[in-house]
């Protein structure tokens, strides 16, 4: 049977259809005979039957696989209800492995196309069948089927409603994911009600499944819009890298308008982004890249207004457009009011984190980014998506082939950025012709004056090609190099000269088309060429070619005068039997050399005329027509045919050879619309830039009121150095509203500890799911294993992120320990919360108080107040009772800026008063100078007091010595510096700072690799440890395990630049870049000490 | 986004559809049909066809085609990208992806890709996610049930501590030589991991000469952090086989090209007779052998027939396509490997202006003719101690040789 039942593919096919259904009729009542189950298997125990069910599972499936393959056609009409049939006993039997056999059988038939609707009675009673397999299957057939039998499938409904509320998150999902995407419209109120729960689910999976249904309900509804609208707002917000990228999706699907729905979430998003899966990602950054052309300026306006470029001329008529004549005064009286273009750090912020996204494996992901970097980033950082997309090009031909196209637009715009990888786009010869005609189109883009060489001994090659339309379209693209560079063009012009004696017409036609085109620059100095191609009027054939060159002749007959009517006797002779396109030539022709040359070719003209009078096109009979009333003067028509030499032989612009990549642009590129050149349907315009920038600080995210703000809050203090990064100076509003935050954020502490048992996070919602679930052991570990299904490779990343959160509120002790792990094995997104718990535990140091209080730049928040502490100057004892310490004040000492302030703190505790305090005669190395501190008229019994002196130590950690007097004796005492004292803080960006360390290098840079102890892996113990050690500023920086300060000498103003490179293992580099190589020395050593301890 | 996906034979039959909107006929692939009939060969076949309604994007892998309606706009690299994935999907899942194999498992595949896509929307694309959703088939399946038992309760954990390592290196390289000199050649290479760990190890690799690898991309699990950094691949692997980095080797490393080849193919004008000659010889191999050697070549048209005499090897010649295949085998330095002949072409005709390009496949064990070495690879968060071992492999790209 097995046998019989395996026909060949040709089964469907008329002929083998009545055996096929011959066998089925033969099988069925093997597999099961009418009238029940089969009686042997009532008789059997289930120990025996399980043998017999064995070998039925092996031949059933070739049965099901090769069964239903004839489409039930006429002659099946018998076989078919019978089959069926068995179906439905197999489907209604309580043996879960029959079910399930019957389901593979079923689901076979829908992947074949085959209809099995009929039944869906049947397959909906299994609905809630206890086997999973069975329900995965019944679910897959009632997807495929509700919208048919909607009444039958509400049986379903109410399977799902319960499902929804099952402790396992998995199941939750697919039953939501099932209900929504039973496409029946009564249902959409429980369908609604469904997405709201599942959106405030603990579950992120069942979130995400929530974000899914919300297109699906809105292609079925679309007037629940504003409801869907309130459950995106309400997902946007979610934390989790697994909801991220559905709901944009969603967004994209229902409300792509609501542009204001992003604000709050755009750096959240910016954030996440890396962490999202891949097909989120792609739809995370079309989104965001659609945005930030609505909310930031444009980063090329000033270059092109102020460039001569291709570009100034491409956004002036824009500009026209917009705004009507007289807007280019507008425009350029409006530039110099118009501030020098700072940009967005929002802005920034999209172009770093999307960067590293470039190295993905995804091509998609790829291309979006690259997309990205076209559209938003200022010309001189677009140029590093050319090696991505190049990298592309070694993937899948499909995928060659849309990155060609969108490497075609770019290359017409930015010409320079492809330029070094020329060799990239050269053709093999077993590309798909496809690709080969689009690298010709990016090969021709980059030709220029330099590389034209290259590139034609390269197009020589192609033209020996066997594919023709290849070698056609090779021979185009040497016309435009020609056109183009006017270098070339006679070498092109020769090129194809000699091309015209190429024995394949194609050839000769595509060269003869050409040629045509480049004559018309420079045609005086062509005759040659000319009188060649009125020779092959014999011999070509092709249409095109044809018409061609009898346009060329016909345009300049004066150069050829004695061949042309030669040719027009020629044509006149097979003029019925041309082509139309042809013909219309000819009669062009013929008025041409009639108004130049009416001696020699009057009755050839009128006799053309009078064969294209009676011709079967229109087109042609019109044109004759028209073409002897306008040369042939006669009493009516006077006034035109004197001027038919005006309007026949007036010359004509040499036509420009075009990409037809050029404007193409204006289409996101990536997209489909792109592609294709036409709008798809959905398609969402690439809005312009704005004139003005929208008010950035709507994307200030204020303090939630709700659980999750500590989460929110580390975010944002990790993210603060990252936007004010290289632009200090557009700091202000930024800063001045991040004040109020930070500030808020420890006063919100209380309340969001007391909520936080609500909290979603991940790690939370599994301790419930546990506690609730625990009635059920199976149930409980199954979800565990579901969990390792959804997340797998971030599941570590949300777990521990998550789970930092979440223990804050109750659980600090073990947090600890917690976060000490997370640190070591996770970056980024993790490790700002882990640090911030622990300074939020110390909750007392003065720098956290720095941290909330502290004005807006981030740099001075980062330098503490003072430096290593008190320091002895002169004990109590050898004092006689005056007790001397200092301090390094780090302040700027008034006097002198090149001097160290020093703060003298005096005590006396000796019983008599102290009087006539001063400093004596120092006694100090060359260079070191002291402005001493006014004397101190008395210091009574018990009582402290303080003065500042200042020192210039002149950069060296040489000891100040100089006696300190008292009216009654001399102390010699000596103040030695510690290295880090001799430098202030100056501000710079990263930028700056990479500039400036770029020039320290070689003997001015000392590395020294370290390895921190695990008490300082933070953030905040780092720069608290540096900036404790050395008086430096700190650098904002784009890499979380970074650090960056950045200090002058105080007397020689010499930088001095501190670079930290942590990584999460606890192993670190220190390099310190300086002039000053001692300085710079002792500074290492000290820092590293520091850390170590 | 995805509507529907067709698969459809090289000889215009569907055999699979899957529908994760409402179902669109299947008459819409006719505009398919008609552009497949237009394009002289598969691989000719438009990506992107705009239908009046919808738009068809296809990729062409395994002799199928895989046909996703969309109907709104998407990226189209997007809908690409999420094809091969299927394609990798089943390769995974069935060992290889052909109709019959298909056809065999229609079920798991329509459950794969039910989860693959949810409203056509990428759901779950890792194979080791789908694995774990949707059992593979053939014996294994047993296996994994007994192990898992996903179904009693048991996790993943409880799997016994067998673990394995497994790295293939496998630079390829894709050039164009022409006779006398290179016109541009490069070097692309894969990492290809099989990782089978228990638990949750984390894993770094690094290399003795990262400096070589130019441009890079990698798999998600990978740090990208520390790359930048460190150059060192850290990441927590996902489980079974995947590509874990790819890269490409800066230009201005030389490429050495491991084989040469001399031909010497001459048509005569006015003669039916043209002469061939082709041998092929190692160079700079560091001792190692080249096999796998196989040659083809394009004729031109005019070509009617060859008779050919190979040195060593089997040579076919198809005379209705005009391709010639060589199979070369190994290539024995001491007797070089040659294909003499002549050629019969087209009487009277005259000689093609053609050339044929001479297309060359080949395979060196045990070499990455980049010069990539591994340094080490180091677990750790798990106690016990991984097998380890790494396969160093060269294959030829798209080489070809112009004559």
């Amino acid at each position: 049977m097995q046998r019989l039942l395996q026909l060949p593919g040709a089964v469907g096919r008329p002929g083998g259809r009545g055996a096929c259904g011959a066998d089925q009729e033969a099988a069925s009542p093997v597999l099961a005979p009418e009238g029940g189950p089969p009686p042997w298997y009532q008789a059997l125990q289930p120990e025996e039957l399980r043998w017999l069910q064995a070998p039925e599972e092996d031949t059933a499936p070739e049965a099901s696989l090769e069964g239903p393959c004839p489409e039930p056609g006429q002659s099946q009409s018998q076989s078919q209800p019978l089959r069926h049939d068995d179906l439905k006993e197999m489907l209604d039997t309580n043996k879960d492995s029959l079910k399930l056999e019957a389901m593979k059988r079923i689901v076979a038939m829908i992947a074949r196309g085959k209809n099995a609707s009929d039944l869906f009675p049947a397959v909906v009673k299994n609905v809630a069948c206890k086997n999973i397999e069975v329900k995965k299957l019944v679910y897959v057939y009632l997807v495929r089927y509700a919208e048919e039998q909607q009444d039958l499938a509400l049986l379903s409904i109410s399977t799902f409603q319960r499902g929804l509320k099952d402790p396992n998150q998995l199941i939750r999902a697919s039953a939501l994911r099932v209900l929504s995407s039973i496409r029946v419209p009564i249902i959409v109120p429980i369908m609604m009600l469904a997405i709201k729960e599942a959106a405030s689910d603990m579950s992120p999976y069942v979130r995400k499944t929530a974000a899914h249904a919300i297109p699906k309900l809105y292609s079925l509804d679309s007037d629940q819009k504003d409801q869907l609208i309130e459950v995106i707002e309400k997902l946007l917000a979610d934390k989790t890298t697994l909801v991220a990228g559905s709901v944009v999706m969603a967004f994209e699907e229902v409300c792509p308008e609501r542009i204001d729905l992003i604000h709050k979430n755009y750096r959240k998003l910016c954030n996440l982004l890396i962490d999202v899966e891949e097909w989120g990602q792609v739809v995370i950054i079309s989104m965001l890249t659609r945005y930030a052309r609505t909310q930031f300026l444009s980063p090329t306006q000033n270059e092109s207004l102020l460039e001569e470029n291709p570009e100034k001329a491409f956004y002036g008529s824009e500009e026209d457009e917009a705004k009507g004549p007289g807007s280019e005064e507008a425009a350029t009286t409006a530039l110099p009011a118009r501030k020098p273009y700072v940009m967005d750090p929002d802005h920034r912020l999209l172009l770093r984190n999307t960067k590293p996204l470039l190295q993905s494996r995804s091509a998609a992901v790829v291309m979006a980014v690259a997309q990205l970097y076209f559209h938003l980033a200022p010309k001189a950082e677009v140029g590093v998506i050319a090696k991505a997309l190049v990298r592309l090009l070694r993937s899948h031909s499909e995928v060659q082939y849309v990155v060609l196209q969108n490497v075609a637009t770019m290359s017409i715009k930015r010409r320079g950025m492809f330029e070094p990888y020329l060799k990239s786009f050269y053709i093999r010869s077993t590309d798909p012709t496809q690709i080969k005609i689009l690298k010709l189109e990016v090969l021709t883009n980059l030709a220029s004056e330099t590389n034209i060489p290259t590139v034609l001994r390269e197009f020589q090659t192609y033209i020996r090609s066997m594919d023709k339309d290849f070698v056609a379209a090779t021979i185009q693209a040497i016309g435009r190099c020609a056109t183009n560079i006017g270098r070339v063009r006679d070498t092109c012009l020769n090129g194809l000269v000699q091309l015209l004696s190429n024995r394949d017409e194609l050839v000769v036609a595509e060269s003869v088309v050409v040629i045509k085109k480049l004559l018309q620059m420079q045609p005086a100095q062509h005759g040659e060429i000319i009188k060649h191609l009125a020779k092959l009027t014999d011999s070509i054939q092709v249409p095109m070619a044809r018409a061609s060159i009898l346009w060329l002749i016909g345009e300049y007959c004066e150069h050829v005068p004695k061949i042309a009517p030669d040719v027009l006797r020629k044509m006149a002779k097979s003029f019925t039997a041309e082509e139309d396109i042809v013909k219309l030539q000819v009669i062009n022709l013929a008025a041409k050399l009639y108004l130049t040359n009416s001696k020699q070719t009057k009755l050839l003209t009128q006799y053309v005329l009078s064969l294209a009078k009676y011709d079967q096109n229109y087109d042609i009979r019109d044109r004759a027509r028209f073409t002897r009333q306008l040369i042939v003067p006669s009493e009516q028509g006077g006034a035109l045919s004197r001027h038919a030499k005006k309007l026949f032989l007036a010359p004509k612009p040499a036509p420009v050879l075009e990409s037809s990549f050029k404007d193409r642009d204006h289409f996101q590129l990536g997209s489909l619309s792109h592609l294709l050149n036409a709008k798809a349907t959905g398609y969402q315009e690439l809005p312009d830039w704005p004139e003005e920038a929208p008010d950035p600080s709507v994307r200030n995210v204020e303090v939630p009121e709700w659980t999750k703000c500590s989460n929110r809050e580390k975010r944002k203090e990790k993210e603060k150095p990252f936007y004010s990064d290289s632009e200090g100076e557009s700091g202000p509003t930024e800063s001045a509203d991040s004040d109020p935050e930070s500030e808020s954020a420890s006063d919100s502490k209380s309340s969001s500890e007391s909520g936080s048992g609500e909290s979603s996070s991940e790690s939370d919602s599994e301790d419930q799911e546990e506690e609730k679930g625990r009635s059920s052991e199976s149930e409980q570990s199954e979800e565990e294993g579901g969990k390792r299904k959804m997340k797998k490779r971030k599941k570590v990343t949300e777990a521990q992120g998550d789970a930092s959160s979440s223990d804050e509120g109750s659980d600090s002790s073990s947090s600890s320990s917690e976060s000490e792990r997370t640190s070591e094995t996770e970056e980024e997104q993790v490790e700002p919360a882990s640090w911030r718990k622990k300074t939020d535990k110390a909750g007392t140091g003065s720098l956290l108080a720095h941290f909330h209080t502290g004005p807006p730049p981030p740099l001075q928040l980062l330098s503490p107040g003072s430096g290593a502490g008190r320091q002895e100057l002169l004990h109590r004892v050898a004092g006689e009772g005056l007790a001397v310490d200092y301090t390094f004040s780090r302040q700027p000492f008034s006097g002198d800026p090149h001097m160290v302030s020093v703060h003298i703190h005096f005590s006396n505790s000796s019983d008599t008063p102290i009087k006539g305090l001063h400093v004596g005669t120092p006694k100090l190395p060359a260079g070191i100078s002291i402005q001493e501190f006014p004397e101190i008229e008395s210091l009574a019994p018990g009582e402290s007091t303080t003065a500042v002196m200042g020192i210039n130590f002149c950069d060296s950690t040489q000891a100040a010595n100089f006696q300190l007097c008292t009216q009654t004796r001399q102390f010699y005492v000596s103040i030695q510096p510690p290295v880090g004292e001799l430098m202030a803080p100056v501000f710079m960006s990263e930028n700056e700072f990479k500039k400036e360390q770029g020039k320290l290098t070689g003997m001015s840079e000392i590395t020294e690799k370290l390895t921190l102890p695990d008490g300082c892996r933070s953030d905040h113990i780092v720069v608290q440890k540096v900036t404790t050690v050395a008086n430096l500023g700190r650098v904002p920086c784009g890499a979380s395990d970074e650090y960056r300060f950045a200090g002058r000498t105080l007397t020689s103003g010499s930088l001095v630049l501190l670079t930290l490179d942590a990584r999460p293992t606890g192993a670190a580099q220190l390099t310190v870049n300086s002039e000053k190589m001692v300085i710079g020395t002792m500074l290492v050593k000290d820092v590293v000490q520091a850390l170590t301890q | 986004m995805i509507h529907s996906l067709f698969l459809i034979n090289s000889s215009g039959d569907i055999f699979l559809e899957k529908h994760w909107k409402s179902v669109v006929s299947r008459s819409v692939c006719d505009y398919f049909f008609e552009a497949q009939e237009r394009a002289t060969e598969a691989e000719n076949v438009p990506p992107v066809i705009p239908t009046p309604h919808h738009y068809l994007l296809s990729v062409y892998r395994h002799k199928i085609f895989f046909v996703a309606v969309i109907q709104t706009e998407v990226p189209p690299l997007f809908v690409i990208e999420f094809l091969h994935r299927v394609v990798d999907t089943f390769q995974d899942y069935f060992g290889v992806c052909s109709e019959p194999v298909i056809k065999d498992n229609v079920v798991v595949v329509y459950e794969v890709l039910e989860e693959m896509l949810d409203n056509g929307f990428p759901l779950a694309t890792e194979s080791n996610i789908l694995k774990e959703l949707i059992k593979p088939p053939t014996i294994l399946r047993t296996v994994v049930n007994t192990i898992t038992g996903m179904e009693k309760g048991e996790t993943h954990r409880e799997l016994p501590s067998w673990v394995k390592a497994l790295n293939n290196l496998l630079p390829a390289f894709c050039l164009i030589p022409i006779s006398g000199s290179t016109i541009t050649a490069e070097i692309q290479g894969v990492i290809d991991a099989c990782v089978k760990l228990t638990g949750m190890p984390d894993l770094t690799l690094s290399f003795m000469n990262p400096r070589l690898l130019d441009d890079v991309s990698f798999h998600p699990c990978v740090r990208f952090k520390r790359w930048e950094s460190e150059r060192i691949l850290s990441f927590i692997p996902p489980d079974g086989n995947f590509r874990l980095l790819s890269y490409h080797v800066s230009a201005q490393n030389l490429v050495a090209i491991p084989v040469y080849v001399k031909h010497n193919i001459s048509f005569r004008d006015s003669s039916s007779l043209g002469r061939f000659e082709i041998t092929v010889g190692p160079k700079q191999t560091m001792g190692k052998t080249i096999e796998g050697v196989i040659v083809t070549s394009q004729m031109p048209k005019g070509v009617l027939n060859m008779s050919l005499t190979p040195s060593q090897g089997t040579h076919t010649f198809d005379p209705v396509t005009k391709m010639l295949s060589w199979d070369v085998g190994k290539i024995n330095p001491q007797k070089l490997p040659s294909l003499k002949g002549t050629m019969s072409l087209q009487a009277g005709a005259s000689k093609p202006d053609e050339n044929p390009t001479i297309n060359l496949q080949f395979k060196i064990q045990q070499l990455a003719i980049s010069g990539l070495k591994v340094n080490r690879l180091d677990m750790y968060g798990e106690k016990y101690k991984p097998f380890k071992g790494i396969k160093y492999m060269t294959k030829a790209g798209k080489f070809q040789v112009r004559t």
